[in-house]
């Protein structure tokens, strides 16, 4: 039954995203030009990037597209067809489906940012299926920890600043250990050295999905 | 008669209010003990024998007074969870009041905490500040506790400022234990007892700083619920006040 709510769920976000392409076409401009300007303002074309400062630089840029574009998730739609989807479905559908549409559009847009990234940065990866992997837990864990956070921010009377100072600090544990994970894929070390890391991000994940699972029908009741 | 009547009255309310007294004198009693601790280990911390060490020389007995501030931080934030909860299941104003007065004695163990810290870095890692998975954490949960603040002030009405932030109370003190649990045993750190440091245990041979140091964890936590006493008092009385003006 839930299940079945969530796949609806996910099914209209999927569609209204469709309909209405400037939201995703929008994100899409942010990053090619985040990376742009970025390339830019370190004039890459004459010294390299380095390692950590290219990573580093990746998961910032990524931080600030997934605050962007989560916050919309929210607030995007009015609240007469809110008060409709609150009489049919259940809360822990709702937040499971955002959470769920949010992992698929960050893991979309991390992609994307890797391949502009590694195109106009250059790519110093040297175990490209593990930083996949890395991009993967990151859209993950965005996606859970922003998108609780984004409900509450959509609460509130200025909900844009609120949101970045919201989410930073829950956010950092995790953007922490993304940036190990990645640093290590990026050296190419032995895939055995990331295990520590690997089961850490599931098992915040699992603790942020299952907080937003318990809180959020206190939230949408107001 | 009318006289007589008056005279029991008030011996009535004599009685009364001595029984309250007495009542009151009964439930404070946590109150001594935490003063006794207090002045115990801050005499000893001060006047004890302590171990003779390299680097650490005589700053070790910053021990008595930066590791408690942690320790009282978290039992306050502890708190001020549970009263979260608390308010979800039961919307109470004493629930909401006592969430955010203990996030404010929170911070400022935080505070005092990171301040002790600061000074014991700089005279024993040479620095105010250090590259360090503990410090780090507890500048993050800082940072936590002050956007909860800012989430709180952003609400006109009182109903909907006491859920949301209830539920943001509870999200982050979800996010904040892997950042100070879990994170500082896996990298390395200037702390004792990680990264391959040996823990305090290894300076303290005879034990005898034991013997300060929980007594001084327990008083400086009985001082922190007894602020937040106080506080949550003051604010009930404000808000009566206000109520009826």
């Amino acid at each position: 039954m839930l299940l079945k709510e969530v796949i609806y769920l996910v099914q209209k976000d999927f569609i209204l995203e469709w309909r209405q392409k400037y939201a995703f076409n929008g994100m899409l401009l942010y990053v090619g030009s985040t990376v742009f300007i970025c390339y830019l303002s370190f004039s890459l074309r004459f010294s390299g990037l380095q390692v950590p400062v290219w990573n580093a630089l990746y998961w910032i840029i990524l931080l600030f597209t997934a605050v962007n574009a989560i916050s919309k998730s929210f607030t995007q739609e009015n609240r007469g067809r809110l008060l409709y989807f609150y009489s049919l479905v259940s809360p822990q559908g709702v937040i499971l489906a955002k959470i769920a549409y949010n992992a698929a559009l960050m893991l979309v847009l991390g992609l994307l940012c890797f391949f502009f990234y590694a195109v106009i940065i250059g790519n110093p990866v040297q175990d490209i299926p593990m930083f996949l992997v890395s991009i993967l837990l990151g859209a993950l864990g965005f996606a859970t920890s922003l998108t609780l956070v984004s409900g509450i921010a959509a609460k509130a009377a200025n909900s844009s600043a609120l949101m970045a100072v919201l989410s930073f600090p829950v956010i950092a544990p995790m953007l922490l250990m993304l940036m190990k994970l990645s640093k290590n894929a990026i050296d190419g070390l032995d895939r055995s050295t990331n295990l520590d890391e690997l089961a850490i991000l599931g098992a915040i994940n699992v603790i942020v999905i299952a907080t937003s699972y318990i809180l959020f029908p206190f939230l949408w009741r107001t | 008669m009318k006289v007589e009547d008056s005279k029991i009255q008030i011996s009535k309310i004599r009685t009364f209010e001595h029984r309250k007294i007495e009542n009151t004198k009964m439930k404070n009693w946590w109150k001594f003990v935490t003063v006794a601790l207090l002045l115990y280990s801050v005499t000893m911390g001060f006047l004890g024998e302590v171990p003779r060490l390299a680097i650490l020389n005589e700053s070790i007995r910053n021990l008595y007074f930066h590791v408690p501030m942690w320790f009282g931080m978290l039992a306050i934030l502890a708190v001020s969870v549970v009263y979260s909860i608390k308010y979800l299941n039961n919307p109470t104003l004493r629930n909401d009041i006592i969430a955010k007065e203990a996030a404010n004695v929170g911070i400022l163990y935080g505070i005092l905490g990171l301040l002790t810290g600061m000074v014991w870095a700089r005279f024993t890692w040479g620095a105010w500040w250090v590259n360090d998975p503990k410090l780090n954490g507890a500048a993050i949960g800082m940072l936590i506790y002050f956007a909860y603040l800012v989430l709180r002030s952003s609400f006109a009405e009182q109903q909907q400022r006491a859920r949301i932030s209830a539920v943001y109370n509870i999200f982050a003190f979800v996010t904040l234990v892997p950042l100070l649990f879990i994170l500082p045993r896996l990298t390395d750190s200037l702390h004792p007892g990680n990264g391959g440091n040996p823990g305090f245990g290894a300076y303290d041979l005879d034990s005898n700083m034991r013997l300060i140091f929980y007594p001084a964890v327990l008083g400086w936590i009985g001082l922190g619920i007894w602020i937040l006493n106080l506080r949550v008092r003051l604010e009930n009385l404000k808000f009566r006040f206000y109520e009826n003006a």
